[in-house]
């Protein structure tokens, strides 16, 4: 693996996105953070700027409006970064599977890298999610 | 050997140390929030990480300008420590070499003035402006404040200060003791740590004048500053307590003042709220330059 990547998966810095959830997600996203779970023994911190990030944690059914906004960001974002979907909304719309403002799924928009299903997860379930996620793409390479 | 001081310690040692003390920095703020923390080489991957990142240039950023700042705030913080290097160990230093070291540690705050500009963002421009008004207020009582211990020596040159105090450090008088108090809270000011981190205010301007930088360029100033918070305890510990002494004992009891010293900013840092721009003038132009004049006119009179 290279080195690059190694240091990456070491110290992947996380940005928080809502693309229009009814943030459930984001609270659950946001306990992570919290004395009890700690994910900076990881070396995550959360990234308050989409230009210092290296994972998105994306949220929500992306609907019109954030969706314009959530390919400006992947734009932005430095490569390499990696992108997990949060939330059974983010993985497949949900229950807005048929709803005129959610047109396309996530994945049809930016590539995601994770699912973590559940209506929220569990802080458990989305540290786990992240770490099969450090282990995957470190044992690919 | 000016190329061996200058790479060897004011680069390399200082880029360890500071890591190191980055590391320590955030151990204790995890343990005061009763968190576990980073592990030990934490500090050291994430430089090692943003500089394979993808560099990205704002469209209608000053390129050159917005490119060169980070390197030009290593290069004072770089020119800084070998100042002190050269002065504590190699018996280096000049005539009016703390002169020289005031203006160098004024470089790296320079030099995120000038990327925040440069890096055409209103966020990014508000925390320059922001910095650009701190630094004119610490400045003053920080030069008061290290003017007592050059008073006590007699002597405008660091290793005149270092010398001076081998009978008696200036953290022995009054006067010394209040400049002390002075000098850790305008470095707080300087290593833009909470309750002065107003420029980088992570909750409402996002990290400031950074909140472009990606990559290398985030990378040397994460770098940059985490060099500043050995610096400038090192400065500290030269003025006020006689310099960093590594014969017999006196090894433990440098340790003991280093780590003191950065586990003080730490515990200041995390337990206490940001203020406001005005709030921060006010209290370095008002109390602590009151203060510090005070312990200019109590040195001068032997006190």
């Amino acid at each position: 693996m290279s080195l690059k990547l190694k240091a990456l998966l070491k110290s992947p810095w996380v940005f928080h996105l809502s693309t229009g959830s009814c943030n459930n997600c984001d609270i659950e996203t946001l306990d992570c953070l919290t004395p009890r779970f700690d994910i900076e023994r990881f070396g995550m911190l959360l990234a308050g700027s989409i230009k210092h990030a290296d994972v998105l944690l994306v949220t929500g059914s992306g609907n019109r409006m954030s969706v314009e906004r959530l390919k400006a960001l992947w734009e932005q974002v430095p490569k390499p970064c990696l992108v997990v979907a949060i939330g059974t909304c983010a993985a497949s719309r949900g229950i807005f599977k048929d709803s005129y403002n959610c047109p396309q799924p996530l994945d049809q928009i930016i590539p995601v890298d994770v699912y973590i299903p559940g209506c929220p997860p569990k802080p458990e379930a989305i540290i786990a999610g992240v770490v099969k996620l450090i282990e995957r793409v470190g044992g690919s390479q | 050997m000016t190329f061996v001081y200058l790479i060897v310690f004011g680069f390399a040692a200082t880029a360890a140390l500071g890591l190191v003390t980055s590391w320590i920095d955030r151990k204790v703020t995890a343990r005061v929030q009763y968190r576990v923390g980073p592990p030990f080489l934490q500090p050291f991957i994430d430089i090692v990480k943003l500089l394979g990142k993808e560099t990205v240039i704002p469209a209608g950023a000053s390129r050159g300008t917005f490119l060169m700042a980070p390197v030009i705030g290593l290069a004072g913080v770089v020119a800084a420590a070998t100042l002190f290097w050269v002065n504590q160990f190699f018996e280096g230093g000049f005539m009016g070499d703390w002169i020289v070291a005031i203006y160098l540690l004024t470089v790296p705050s320079l030099s995120i003035i000038l990327g925040g500009f440069a890096s055409r963002n209103p966020l990014a421009s508000l925390g320059a402006s922001r910095e650009m008004k701190l630094v004119m207020a610490y400045e003053l009582p920080f030069i008061l404040a290290t003017l007592v211990p050059v008073i006590w020596a007699g002597d405008l040159s660091i290793s005149g200060i270092i010398e001076n105090q081998s009978d008696g450090i200036t953290a022995g008088h009054l006067s010394g003791i209040i400049a002390l108090i002075v000098a850790l809270l305008c470095v707080q000011a300087k290593l833009a740590l909470v309750p002065f981190d107003i420029p980088e205010a992570e909750t409402e301007i996002v990290e400031g004048p950074l909140v472009e930088y990606s990559g290398p360029g985030l990378a040397v100033f994460r770098l940059m500053k985490n060099m500043l918070l050995f610096t400038l305890p090192f400065f500290l510990i030269i003025l006020f307590f006689g310099g960093m002494r590594l014969n017999g004992i006196n090894i433990l009891w440098t340790l003991l003042e280093y780590v003191g010293i950065v586990a003080l900013i730490t515990v200041i840092r995390n337990t206490n709220p940001r203020v406001r721009i005005d709030q921060a003038v006010r209290f370095f132009w008002g109390p602590m330059t009151v203060l510090a004049t005070a312990a200019v006119v109590l040195a001068l009179n032997g006190i």
